[in-house]
């Protein structure tokens, strides 16, 4: 019996279009990838369950590193130009306003600050440098930064930011809390990680029945 | 597509003692370069961080309130949150006894952690709640870092309130008698696992 043969197709697929797109999606992860800016203060900071998304303009950040050293960093140039005016005025420390104003943050104390501002902006390293003074409620002149940083944005609206490292001890931040508290600045927010709720607890049944988290 | 046309065009003839070349399948395999291609595209997937920090909201209390104005917390209703050195964790129900036998051991995770006792305690405070409108008014969790323990512990105690719906909670100052306690208990804990 003579049987119709099939025509035999080839295997072969045309992948040049399968390439056009793996490469258009290759692309568009490389330009969109933005690689972590290195940051002159190490802070691994912990994780929390917080969905709040952290302000990133405007905001002034006090940072703890893993040794309790204590940094400030003050977003608005405008803002530096400000405090570092008052502060020559107020305490005399003569120093350099528009080295300040381009300062991305502040890690010595008063009297070392003009040595501090004297170092080239990407030699500032947070593992060299001493950072403010904050040790006890005697010797604390973050109480002092607090206050400055209080009038210059007096009636404008502050984001006070803190951000810790996970193995920070904790009298670090208690000082830093009380030049808070020295100051009548009662609400600040916590830089953190987000991290989903565990399942089971009470927050996470909360968000699977839609309710809102309040913070 | 990824081939080139290498037909020579139209009919022209060569001439009878010219031998023809033997046609180059232009044809090529692109696989290996898709692989590549997804291997990158799977690298830069994997390499984005989407996550942005978030922030936690924190409201300090007034220092300056006298003491006769502050809340008073019931007995029934308190549970103490101790935080000591290397991650160790304690906690007591109430009012700490002079002989420290409600003074109590826990972890941040696994058995006995901490999560499991706050819920315990308030199952325990809605028990016994008057109030049936808001059976749990008088769970007040009270927080004490001991001055070994790190800020992660800090800010691991104060997700655990929201992630148990605490309303009432405040980071206290430890007493001195505390931190003696916790700093037996860790000097305890840590011949135990040696």
């Amino acid at each position: 019996m003579g049987r119709a043969k099939l025509p035999r197709k080839s295997t072969n697929i045309d992948m040049t279009a399968m390439c056009d797109v793996a490469f258009l999606l290759l692309s568009f992860f490389i330009l969109t990838t933005k690689f972590k800016p290195s940051e002159a203060i190490a802070v691994e900071t912990p994780s929390s369950v917080s969905s709040k998304v952290a302000p990133n303009k405007d905001f002034v950040l006090v940072t703890i590193d893993k040794d309790g050293k204590v940094f400030l960093t003050i977003d608005d140039k405008q803002k530096r130009e400000t405090i570092a005016n008052s502060l020559n005025a107020t305490r005399n420390l003569g120093i350099d306003v528009t080295a300040f104003k381009n300062a991305s943050f502040v890690g010595a104390s008063f009297s070392g600050l003009k040595s501090f501002l004297a170092i080239s902006e990407e030699n500032r390293k947070g593992d060299q440098l001493p950072g403010i003074p904050c040790k006890d409620s005697t010797d604390n002149e973050l109480i002092v930064w607090m206050q400055v940083v209080n009038e210059a944005y007096a009636g404008a609206k502050m984001d006070l930011l803190l951000k810790g490292d996970n193995v920070a001890k904790y009298p670090a931040f208690k000082n830093v809390l009380t030049a808070f508290k020295r100051n009548n600045i009662q609400k600040f927010q916590m830089v953190t990680n987000p991290e989903n709720a565990p399942a089971g607890s009470e927050l996470y049944n909360k968000s699977m029945s839609g309710e809102k988290q309040e913070n | 597509m990824a081939e080139l046309d290498t037909s020579s065009g139209g009919g022209h003839k060569k001439g009878p003692g010219v031998k023809k070349g033997k046609k180059l399948s232009t044809r090529v395999d692109l696989t290996p370069m898709v692989d590549l291609g997804f291997l990158l595209i799977t690298f830069f997937i994997f390499t984005t961080t989407m996550s942005q920090p978030t922030a936690m909201k924190l409201i300090l209390p007034d220092d300056k309130v006298k003491p006769e104005e502050q809340n008073k917390a019931k007995e029934s209703g308190a549970l103490t949150i101790i935080m000591g050195d290397d991650n160790h964790i304690y906690y007591y129900e109430g009012q700490l006894k002079p002989d420290a036998s409600n003074f109590l051991s826990a972890s941040y995770n696994g058995e006995n952690s901490i999560r499991e006792i706050i819920m315990k305690k308030k199952v325990q405070v809605r028990s016994i709640a008057r109030d049936p409108s808001d059976p749990e008014k008088d769970l007040v969790i009270v927080i004490k870092p001991s001055s070994k323990c790190n800020y992660k512990n800090v800010i691991d105690i104060l997700d655990e309130m929201s992630i148990n719906v605490v309303k009432k909670y405040a980071l206290v100052d430890i007493f001195d008698i505390e931190e003696q306690l916790v700093q037996k208990s860790d000097a305890n804990a840590k011949s135990s696992s040696n």
